[in-house]
């Protein structure tokens, strides 16, 4: 993927879009082949790869009791990365007036742009999105395509498993199809 | 550092916030301790002999009640991916986390002991060797807790499954507290009991972490 490339990951339920992401994000590790990150396999320095990355999956990771605010400037840390950020980052998402509001309050769709506003707060070269526009509305899902070009014209990566169609300029399709995927013996011995 | 401080700070809020599970662990504490004593009679003595027995168990029992706040919520939101892509290594977040369980739990039940320990009718020497027991013991409860609170992540039973892993774990640490207590009683020869109830704990530092870090890698494949 070229800097400033984003790649869309599309197929049936079950074709492995997320697996593939969470490959990607080296929450699983591959049975055989390897992943490359700038020129070098990640496992290599797999601390300095998942530095370079942010992982947004279908969970939130949003505890009710702690406030919007309070959880962006977690995750930033948890980074290593200042709170600075995370005044940015609510704006994009539109969560400014809500900042002081415990988590418990929001709804589907706040909760969402919570958890992508996570990708302003700290910055990452790399994106990987799962199903992002999940539960956001028209205004959610245009601040995200925002700030995905945004990240792409600063030379950012992203890769996004979705259903939907997203309306991101010159990005690549993969169109995933599990059982081609499987491997030939697998296939014989499920016969 | 910085990540450790900030997760410990997290599970510190969290803890207080949802300040339910912290008076659950310390209600359960009380309340086993001081229906022993309506079990077994009012008799002073059998209660005196006994009692430092009954508040180790009652506190291990606490212990293993409140595990399953350590892992499991993270695990269910997702968390725990992002913990585990984290600038902090997961044995990092294990200790974070063990640290604010203690102080969240073995802390206030070393802070309860004395008072529970008049109730059984301890004189002052057992007391005090009771809550020094007690907080040398608890980090190794919130330690060897975290394996199998680990283990257990995704199970249909957690709570069941990880008292069933935990409780014969921490059998060492209930028989040199007890036994400290005793041998205090006895012959004031309690200290080797305290330094192997430190050892434990101090064994459990960098074991319990790595054991557990490696279970939760097995949870997130």
């Amino acid at each position: 993927m070229p800097a400033g490339g984003a790649l869309l990951l599309t197929g049936a339920n079950g074709s492995g879009k997320s697996s593939l992401l969470r490959l990607l994000a080296t929450l699983l590790m591959p049975e055989a082949g390897s992943i490359v990150w700038g020129g070098t396999s990640v496992s290599d320095d797999l601390a300095r790869y998942r530095a370079s990355l942010h992982y947004a999956g279908h969970l939130d990771a949003i505890k009710p009791a702690l406030g919007v605010r309070d959880t962006l400037a977690f995750w930033a840390g948890m980074r290593g990365f200042p709170a600075s950020g995370v005044d940015t980052a609510l704006v994009a998402f539109a969560l400014d007036a809500i900042a002081d509001w415990p988590c418990r309050w929001l709804s589907a769709g706040q909760r969402r742009r919570l958890a992508l506003a996570r990708l302003i707060a700290s910055p990452a070269p790399l994106w990987l999105l799962d199903e992002p526009t999940a539960s956001l509305d028209a205004d959610g899902e245009r601040r995200l395509i925002a700030a995905i070009e945004a990240h792409r014209a600063g030379g950012g990566r992203v890769a996004i498993a979705t259903h939907q169609p997203l309306n991101l300029a010159d990005a690549q399709v993969l169109v995933l199809d599990a059982f081609a995927a499987l491997p030939i013996d697998l296939l014989a011995a499920e016969e | 550092m910085t990540q450790y401080l900030h997760l410990f700070r997290r599970e510190l809020q969290l803890a207080f916030r949802q300040g339910g599970e912290i008076g659950l662990a310390l209600g359960f504490f009380v309340l086993a301790v001081v229906l022993f004593p309506l079990g077994v009679g009012p008799e002073a003595e059998i209660l005196r002999r006994i009692g430092a027995g009954i508040i180790w168990v009652a506190a291990l029992l606490a212990a293993v009640l409140s595990l399953d706040r350590l892992f499991a919520t993270d695990y269910a939101d997702g968390g725990l991916d992002l913990l585990a892509l984290s600038a902090m290594p997961l044995e990092g977040a294990v200790i974070a986390k063990c640290a604010a369980h203690w102080a969240t739990t073995g802390l206030p039940l070393v802070l309860m002991s004395p008072f529970l320990g008049l109730l059984v009718g301890l004189d002052g020497v057992s007391i005090a060797l009771l809550a020094l027991g007690l907080l040398l013991g608890t980090p190794a409860l919130s330690l060897l807790g975290a394996i199998a609170a680990a283990l257990t992540l995704g199970a249909r039973r957690p709570g069941v499954l990880s008292s069933l892993i935990v409780l014969p774990l921490y059998l060492p640490i209930l028989i040199f507290g007890a036994g400290a207590v005793e041998a205090g009683i006895a012959s004031g020869g309690a200290r080797p009991h305290l330094l192997l109830l430190g050892a434990l704990s101090l064994g459990a530092l960098p074991l319990a972490p790595i054991a557990a870090a490696a279970a939760l890698r097995q949870a997130l494949d």
